[in-house]
């Protein structure tokens, strides 16, 4: 953490109230994002027991699995859940626009500008926490391998229809949220603490609920019957609350984000009414003539209610807190990059969709090691693609780069034309350009500012006078047009501020990896034939 | 001592408990695991740590029971002996083992403890996370590799008091359902290191009594005394709180209420305060970047300014972005 967010948070304590830690929003919110807030039962890999999901915050769609050992039950589960979600990423994978993309010619081998589809927009998952990253990832690696009737009729246990078809989305969505500045899927917390500084750790942070209180604490007439105090509480005592305070019963008033219920809930009151469930079910079942079993089926409904308003009460808190934190980050303006980030995004949503459409088989267990490499390598591009970014569309980032010295700062005190040597001279003219700011320059390193949009770069001649006294000479190489003379408002004038960085602007690719069939005896060899992975063998306790 | 009744008291309760959910699922799968007189525990023994040796075709498990944590010991340092002079192999299920923390005895049950033929010792870890794909949650991987650490250490204690003193594996076995299902994987974990930093840190631990010859004369945490003088007698033991505690002590949320109270930094996470160098509360690090107190000599005190100016410019900056922005 750079000193400049130390501060802040210091500055969150003494003040009482979160603190900006960015000027601008640095990730895309869609206008219609799809909200998922999961809960699971305690003790099983994952097994949901409930979740609220849905595009509009007024008409959210409750699911509940009433007893989660059920196998049958968590298929019914998981089919509501596609229902809900397939339509979505329908809606957006119709919906394209033309676009190039250069591809390699397989028979000639050059490279050829192709005309491909693009989806105009993406759908997008928020997630209310990083463990509901890793339950997204959990479902779609739970689904995606299952196999309904109609793959194999013989199959024991068929999956719903659709519901591998999810699993397959899903991980790509939980993978894609791996690649930094990606927006397709988000943890609420997580973008939250991006843009403000709070006076708690950042463990405390992963708090949705306690994070809230510190960027937006509720006014201080609050609700008073749910026992609320009355004054203006500061962000420390109103996250207090949020993380521990709990109502006569003993159970919390802000029921964590999930997924994991609380311990307290589980056991006082979820334990019995799916115990009154199961009893309700096993009479139903043994249930001897009609009327008989209308009034135990009415019983069963009950409980089945009964279960459906305790998972209720616990998901509904978190799914108001993420509309709430989704309109405190939308009230921020988006930076100038994010649109460009999105694009990426775009097209990892219309990959997936070609490659589903095209019926491939879906993402192996464990990926080969050029695929590994592939992400690997594109996580990292993406990452210093997402710093450079971020520093370039919010002055608050680039104050830490300049305290790093990794960015400068400062007026442009002289500027003399001057020409490269050589048979066509170019324009090379040199800045003078004074700053506070302490940059890491190396002799005759390249620093670049943002002329337009574009990067123009410049080379560190030296110091005027001494290091300390901050007078720099910079010699501008490219960016001024063709001519002998640079083009108007492409070379700083005296008087002018600028702002230069030690990073580029724009991120190479690495060194090209070598297909598929060329992988090294090193990293295993040709990954071979591919095999259809088989489907997890089902047991009678299988929790997902 | 009762820390959760002591942090209840205090006003701060833990917010620690186990669901039954998860409990049941547990012991459930422990002992799934651990039936059939242990054949399918000993085969994963056999098959990830010694693969070498005769397969576990028949296994002893000795009866561990016994009067009292220091009789059950006793009784599986007797067992671990016999074990080893019968040969072959052997399933101690909960043996309990001793260990001197800071000065005081601490009793430790490792859910079951292996004798190869060969005479050495395993400690096999049962725990109900998945492993999925053939890797599991690296934290929670983590934590049950510090906790067989700590059995380890034990363990070669009581190795060391037979001769020859039989050799403890530094590689145990973590047992975890297997996928989305029910039946039991295994995989070796080295916990060399662990077992290395749990080791200097135990020789490094101040003495139980040497910290209770500072405390003054009566001080008492029983759960039944009054709230105040509880506090009190919490207090008068210094704590160092950081937010890791949260997850691992009951008075976390206590000790947290106080640190935050003195505006301690440390209380928004130690590299935080790594990096202030010797200011360590909150008014003492801001007055110092507003240039109110601090020596401006002083890298810390320097570097904090700057950063305050760079901040508060950039915020103004942002305030106003229509004016004219070289940056951006």
């Amino acid at each position: 953490m750079s000193l400049i967010a130390t501060l802040a948070r210091l500055e969150a304590v003494s003040t009482g109230r979160a603190q900006p830690a960015a000027t601008v929003r640095h990730r895309r919110l869609s206008d219609r994002p799809l909200v998922f807030v999961p809960l699971t039962t305690a003790g099983e890999a994952g097994a949901p027991l409930g979740a609220l999901v849905g595009t509009d915050r007024d008409a959210a769609r409750l699911l509940v699995v009433p007893q989660p050992r059920d196998r049958d039950l968590r298929f019914a589960f998981l089919a509501e859940l596609a229902d809900v979600v397939l339509p979505y990423l329908d809606s957006y994978a119709r919906d394209v626009e033309a676009a190039e993309r250069t591809e390699t010619d397989p028979e000639t081998g050059k490279r050829v500008k192709v005309e491909v589809e693009l989806c105009a927009d993406a759908p997008q998952l928020i997630v209310p926490s990083r463990a509901g990253l890793d339950f997204v990832r959990l479902l779609g690696r739970s689904m995606r391998f299952r196999r309904t009737a109609e793959q194999d009729p013989e199959a024991p246990h068929p999956a719903p229809p659709r519901v591998p078809l999810l699993g397959r989305w899903l991980t790509h969505y939980g993978e894609r949220a791996r690649v930094p500045g990606s927006s397709l899927l988000l943890a609420l917390t997580d973008v939250l603490s991006r843009h403000w500084a709070t006076g708690q750790s950042s463990l405390e942070d992963q708090h949705l609920g306690a994070l809230l209180a510190w960027i937006d604490p509720p006014p201080p007439s609050a609700s008073p019957e749910q026992g609320a105090p009355q004054r203006a509480r500061t962000g420390a005592e109103a996250a207090q609350w949020a993380e521990l305070a709990r109502d006569d019963e003993g159970q919390l008033r802000c029921p964590p984000a999930g997924p994991a219920t609380d311990p307290a809930f589980d056991n006082k009151l979820l334990a019995p009414a799916i115990e009154r469930y199961d009893r309700a079910r096993t009479a139903f079942a043994a249930a001897e003539d009609a009327v008989q079993a209308d009034d135990r089926l009415a019983a069963l409904s009950a409980a089945e209610q009964h279960v459906r308003d305790l998972v209720e009460s616990r998901v509904r808190p978190t799914w108001d807190a993420v509309w709430q934190g989704l309109d405190l980050l939308r009230a921020l303006p988006e930076g100038a990059h994010v649109e460009e980030r999105w694009t990426r995004d775009r097209w990892s949503f219309t990959g997936h969709r070609d490659r589903v459409l095209a019926g491939e088989p879906p993402q192996p267990r464990r990926d080969d090691a050029v695929t590994a490499a592939n992400k690997l390598a594109t996580r990292e591009r993406e990452q210093s693609r997402l710093e450079a970014q971020e520093a370039l569309d919010d002055p608050l980032v680039m104050a830490g780069r300049r305290l790093a010295g990794e960015a400068f700062a400062g007026e442009v005190t002289d500027a003399v034309m001057a020409y490269s040597e050589g048979r066509r001279p170019s324009p090379r003219p040199l800045v003078t350009v004074r700053t506070d700011d302490r940059p890491h320059l190396a002799e005759r390193a390249k620093v670049y500012r943002s002329l337009g949009g574009k990067p123009q770069a410049a080379e560190f001649v030296g110091y005027e006078g001494a290091p300390e006294d901050g007078v720099l000479v910079l010699r501008i190489v490219d960016k001024m047009g063709r001519g002998k003379e640079p083009e108007p408002g492409s070379v700083p004038e005296k008087g002018d501020a600028v702002c230069f960085t030690l990073f580029e602007h724009e991120q190479r690719g690495g060194a090209k990896l070598p297909d598929p069939e060329e992988t090294p005896w090193t990293h295993g060899g040709p990954p071979g034939e591919a095999v259809p992975e088989a489907p997890d063998t089902v047991t009678v306790e299988d929790v997902l | 001592m009762d820390k959760a009744a002591l942090a209840d008291r205090l006003g701060a309760p833990s917010g620690f408990g186990q669901s039954q959910f998860a409990l049941t699922r547990g012991n459930a799968f422990e002992a799934k695991v651990k039936a059939d007189g242990g054949a399918e525990l000993l085969r994963l023994v056999h098959s990830r740590l010694d693969p070498g040796a005769e397969p576990p075709a028949k296994a002893s498990v000795p009866d561990l029971s016994a009067h009292g944590p220091e009789g059950r010991t006793a009784r599986t340092a007797l067992a671990l002996r016999e074990a080893v002079d019968a040969g072959g192999w052997t399933l101690l299920d909960h043996p309990m083992l001793a260990l001197d923390v800071a000065g005081s005895l601490a009793f430790l049950e490792p859910d079951a403890v292996v004798v190869h033929p060969d005479g050495s010792w395993t400690v096999v870890e049962i725990k109900s996370f998945p492993m999925l794909d053939g890797s599991a949650d690296p934290a929670k991987v983590g934590a049950a590799a510090r906790q067989s650490a700590v059995y380890v250490l034990a363990l070669e204690d009581v190795a060391a008091r037979l001769d020859p003193a039989p050799r403890v594996r530094h590689r145990v076995l973590l047992v975890c359902p297997r996928d989305f299902s029910n039946l039991p994987t295994a995989s070796a974990v080295d916990v060399r290191k662990q077992r290395a930093v749990t080791a200097r840190q135990l020789a490094r631990l101040t003495r139980v009594e040497d910290i209770a010859g500072t405390l003054p004369e009566g001080t008492c945490f029983a759960p039944d005394r009054p709230a105040e003088e509880l506090t009190a007698a919490v207090e008068s033991v210094p704590a160092a709180y950081a937010p890791e505690c949260l997850s691992a002590c009951e008075l976390a949320f206590h000790c947290r209420g106080r640190s935050r109270a003195d505006g301690a930094v440390t209380s928004l996470g130690r590299p935080l305060r790594a990096e202030l160098g010797g200011l360590s509360t909150v008014e003492d690090v801001l007055s110092a970047a507003r240039g109110e107190s601090g020596d401006p000599d002083d890298p810390a005190v320097a570097a904090l300014r700057r950063a305050a100016a760079l901040r508060a410019e950039a915020l103004a900056q942002a305030a106003g972005r229509e004016v004219a922005d070289p940056c951006h």
